[in-house]
């Protein structure tokens, strides 16, 4: 690896920043600072910085995400989104397993199909699932307007981040560690316990942060399915809902965003420090 | 194949209880969709796909990604010849910042851009509108927004072969007297050509549908801002037109499985594409 030298090079690097910085960077810095209602007071002192005010409302953000309302969609979101990258981490174990030691006709439509909610934008699901799952259901199964329809769409968008990060491990296991032990006598289960499961363990915790990070933040699934109620208003939604209304509410949904995001990123990075741990005792 | 292979009677079970739950979670939606779409005929279809509400919002989507793709293909592809083969001060915070619009929910991504650019609010709001410039609410919000959304996708599909690839060749030309931009057509392009095709299926098929961040930025104009899935949403939401929003659906979705097949050759094509979308 060369240091970055050339002319070409520093100036492309520099051009691939202020595109960060566009996309990415100050819009994240301007959502924190309304969110967490930091501003500079220039007193009208053009670039004399040092006469600059800086000012900071915490109080006012956690007054907006200690709200009732604010609250209940926060703990719904923390709550569905845990219980769906759960529920998706032992049925992606068990999806890839069946992919990876069992044949059958018919397997190639199957891995087809496990990428399809990743491919299928986030709307169509949500179109799907309001009129399969809604007041014309033809399955005669009407859930608009309860956790349940949010929870089956949650399970629907994340289904592929468990399976894709459990199956490559599980081919890569070879079989005759579980040979050995079965053939010493240990029971099926047990087999499973002490020689498949640990080997999964890192792959299964990085696909619960995927899928928990993704189901934090779904709205295209949701947001036909959700109705109007606050008992189905996940916090993304709640952010829709407060971007609609005038200025003051909008920063609130600045504030709600912040707290979103340092909770999803709070979680995504214990899981993978957690699936980091396993994997080196698993190595060691 | 492998050692442990239970017997054929004991893989049943698990078979049955695997392939029922992928049936009922995504076969039967999956299935459903197409059949409604077309339950009156495909006649009905295509006049619900011809309406100038869903032609423009098909429009709209099409120019975005015929901006945002490409931006996104070149930004990808330098930043992953930047952190393959370069080391420079800030490498580790450029590789970080490529996965924060997947890490953040792309609503948050939309409000953010939103407090960024907005004409009141927005910290560069008043400085755009002087100029005349008007960002959300627009189309340029909406591309901006894509641009977020869909920024990982090349980088990522590229960066593992480009260090699979080492830079051997790339040396020895170099010592041959080849400058960059032949070194890089003639010798990296090549080599990473199916990742790139990976990572551009990528970025089109989310941009094409993407929905929380778009919602936000784009202000649902018909005819002006409104995207190909803004539109299912809205002709639903506010219409209550089943028929419009299912069309409008059954197109983007045979749009995404075209996607996939494209995605699932390329795979073939090179062994090193993993399915690291995340």
């Amino acid at each position: 690896m060369r240091p970055l030298s050339a002319v070409g090079a520093v100036g492309g690097a520099t051009l691939l920043v202020g595109y960060l910085s566009v996309v990415v960077l100050i819009p994240i810095a301007a959502l924190a600072a309304h969110g967490l209602g930091i501003s500079i007071d220039t007193h009208g002192q053009g670039f004399a910085f040092w006469d600059w005010s800086l000012h900071t409302n915490f109080a006012g953000f956690w007054h907006t995400v200690t709200q009732p309302t604010a609250l209940q969609a926060i703990w719904l979101s923390l709550w569905l989104s845990l219980g769906v990258a759960a529920l998706n981490a032992v049925a992606g174990i068990a999806i890839a397993w069946v992919l990876v030691r069992d044949e059958f006709p018919g397997k190639g439509l199957v891995e087809g199909v496990i990428d399809l909610p990743f491919a299928l934008p986030t709307i169509v699901a949500g179109i799907v699932f309001l009129f399969l799952y809604g007041a014309s259901s033809p399955v005669h199964l009407d859930l608009y307007e309860t956790r349940t329809i949010l929870f089956m769409a949650l399970l629907f968008v994340t289904l592929p981040f468990s399976v894709r990060a459990v199956q490559p491990v599980l081919e890569s296991l070879d079989g005759h560690a579980e040979a050995a032990a079965r053939s010493l006598g240990a029971s099926g289960f047990r087999t499973y316990r002490t020689i498949v499961l640990p080997s999964l363990l890192p792959a299964v915790l990085s696909g619960f942060g995927l899928a928990f990070a993704r189901a934090i933040g779904e709205v295209g699934s949701l947001i036909l399915v959700a109705g109007g109620l606050a008992h189905t208003t996940t916090a993304s939604l709640l952010i829709y809902n407060l971007m609609q209304g005038p200025p003051s509410t909008q920063v609130e949904a600045a504030s709600v965003s912040v707290a979103l995001l340092v909770l999803s990123l709070v979680l995504l990075s214990s899981s993978s420090a957690l699936s980091h741990h396993f994997s080196r005792r698993l190595t060691a | 194949m492998s050692v442990a292979a239970p017997s054929a009677s004991r893989r049943w079970p698990l078979r049955i209880v695997v392939l029922g739950y992928l049936a009922a979670l995504v076969g039967l939606p999956v299935v459903y969709l197409f059949v409604k779409a077309f339950s009156s005929g495909f006649g009905a279809f295509w006049h619900e796909v011809s309406q100038p509400g869903s032609v423009g919002a098909l429009e709209l989507s099409a120019k975005i990604a015929a901006v945002v793709v490409p931006v996104n293909t070149i930004v990808g592809v330098a930043a992953a010849l930047l952190l393959a083969r370069r080391r420079f001060v800030g490498r580790r915070f450029l590789d970080l910042t490529f996965d924060v619009p997947i890490a953040v929910s792309p609503i948050i991504v939309g409000v953010a851009l939103f407090f960024a650019y907005a004409e009141r609010i927005g910290w560069f709001g008043p400085w755009l509108l002087h100029r005349g410039i008007m960002v959300i609410f627009s189309p340029l919000g909406i591309a901006l927004a894509s641009m977020a959304v869909s920024l990982p996708y090349v980088l990522r599909s590229v960066l593992p072969v480009l260090i699979e690839v080492g830079e051997v060749q790339e040396s020895a030309a170099r010592t041959l007297g080849a400058g960059p931009w032949r070194r890089f057509f003639t010798i990296t392009l090549p080599a990473i050509r199916w990742g790139v095709l990976y990572g551009v299926t990528l970025t089109l098929a989310r941009t094409l549908g993407e929905f929380g961040a778009v919602l936000i930025v784009s202000g649902n104009i018909q005819g002006k801002t409104q995207t190909l899935p803004i539109y299912i949403y809205d002709a639903w939401d506010q219409n209550y037109d089943a028929l419009a929003s299912y069309a409008g659906a059954v197109v983007l979705a045979l749009i995404s499985i075209t996607a996939l097949v494209v995605l699932s050759i390329l795979r073939g094509r090179e062994r090193k594409l993993h399915v690291n979308i995340a």
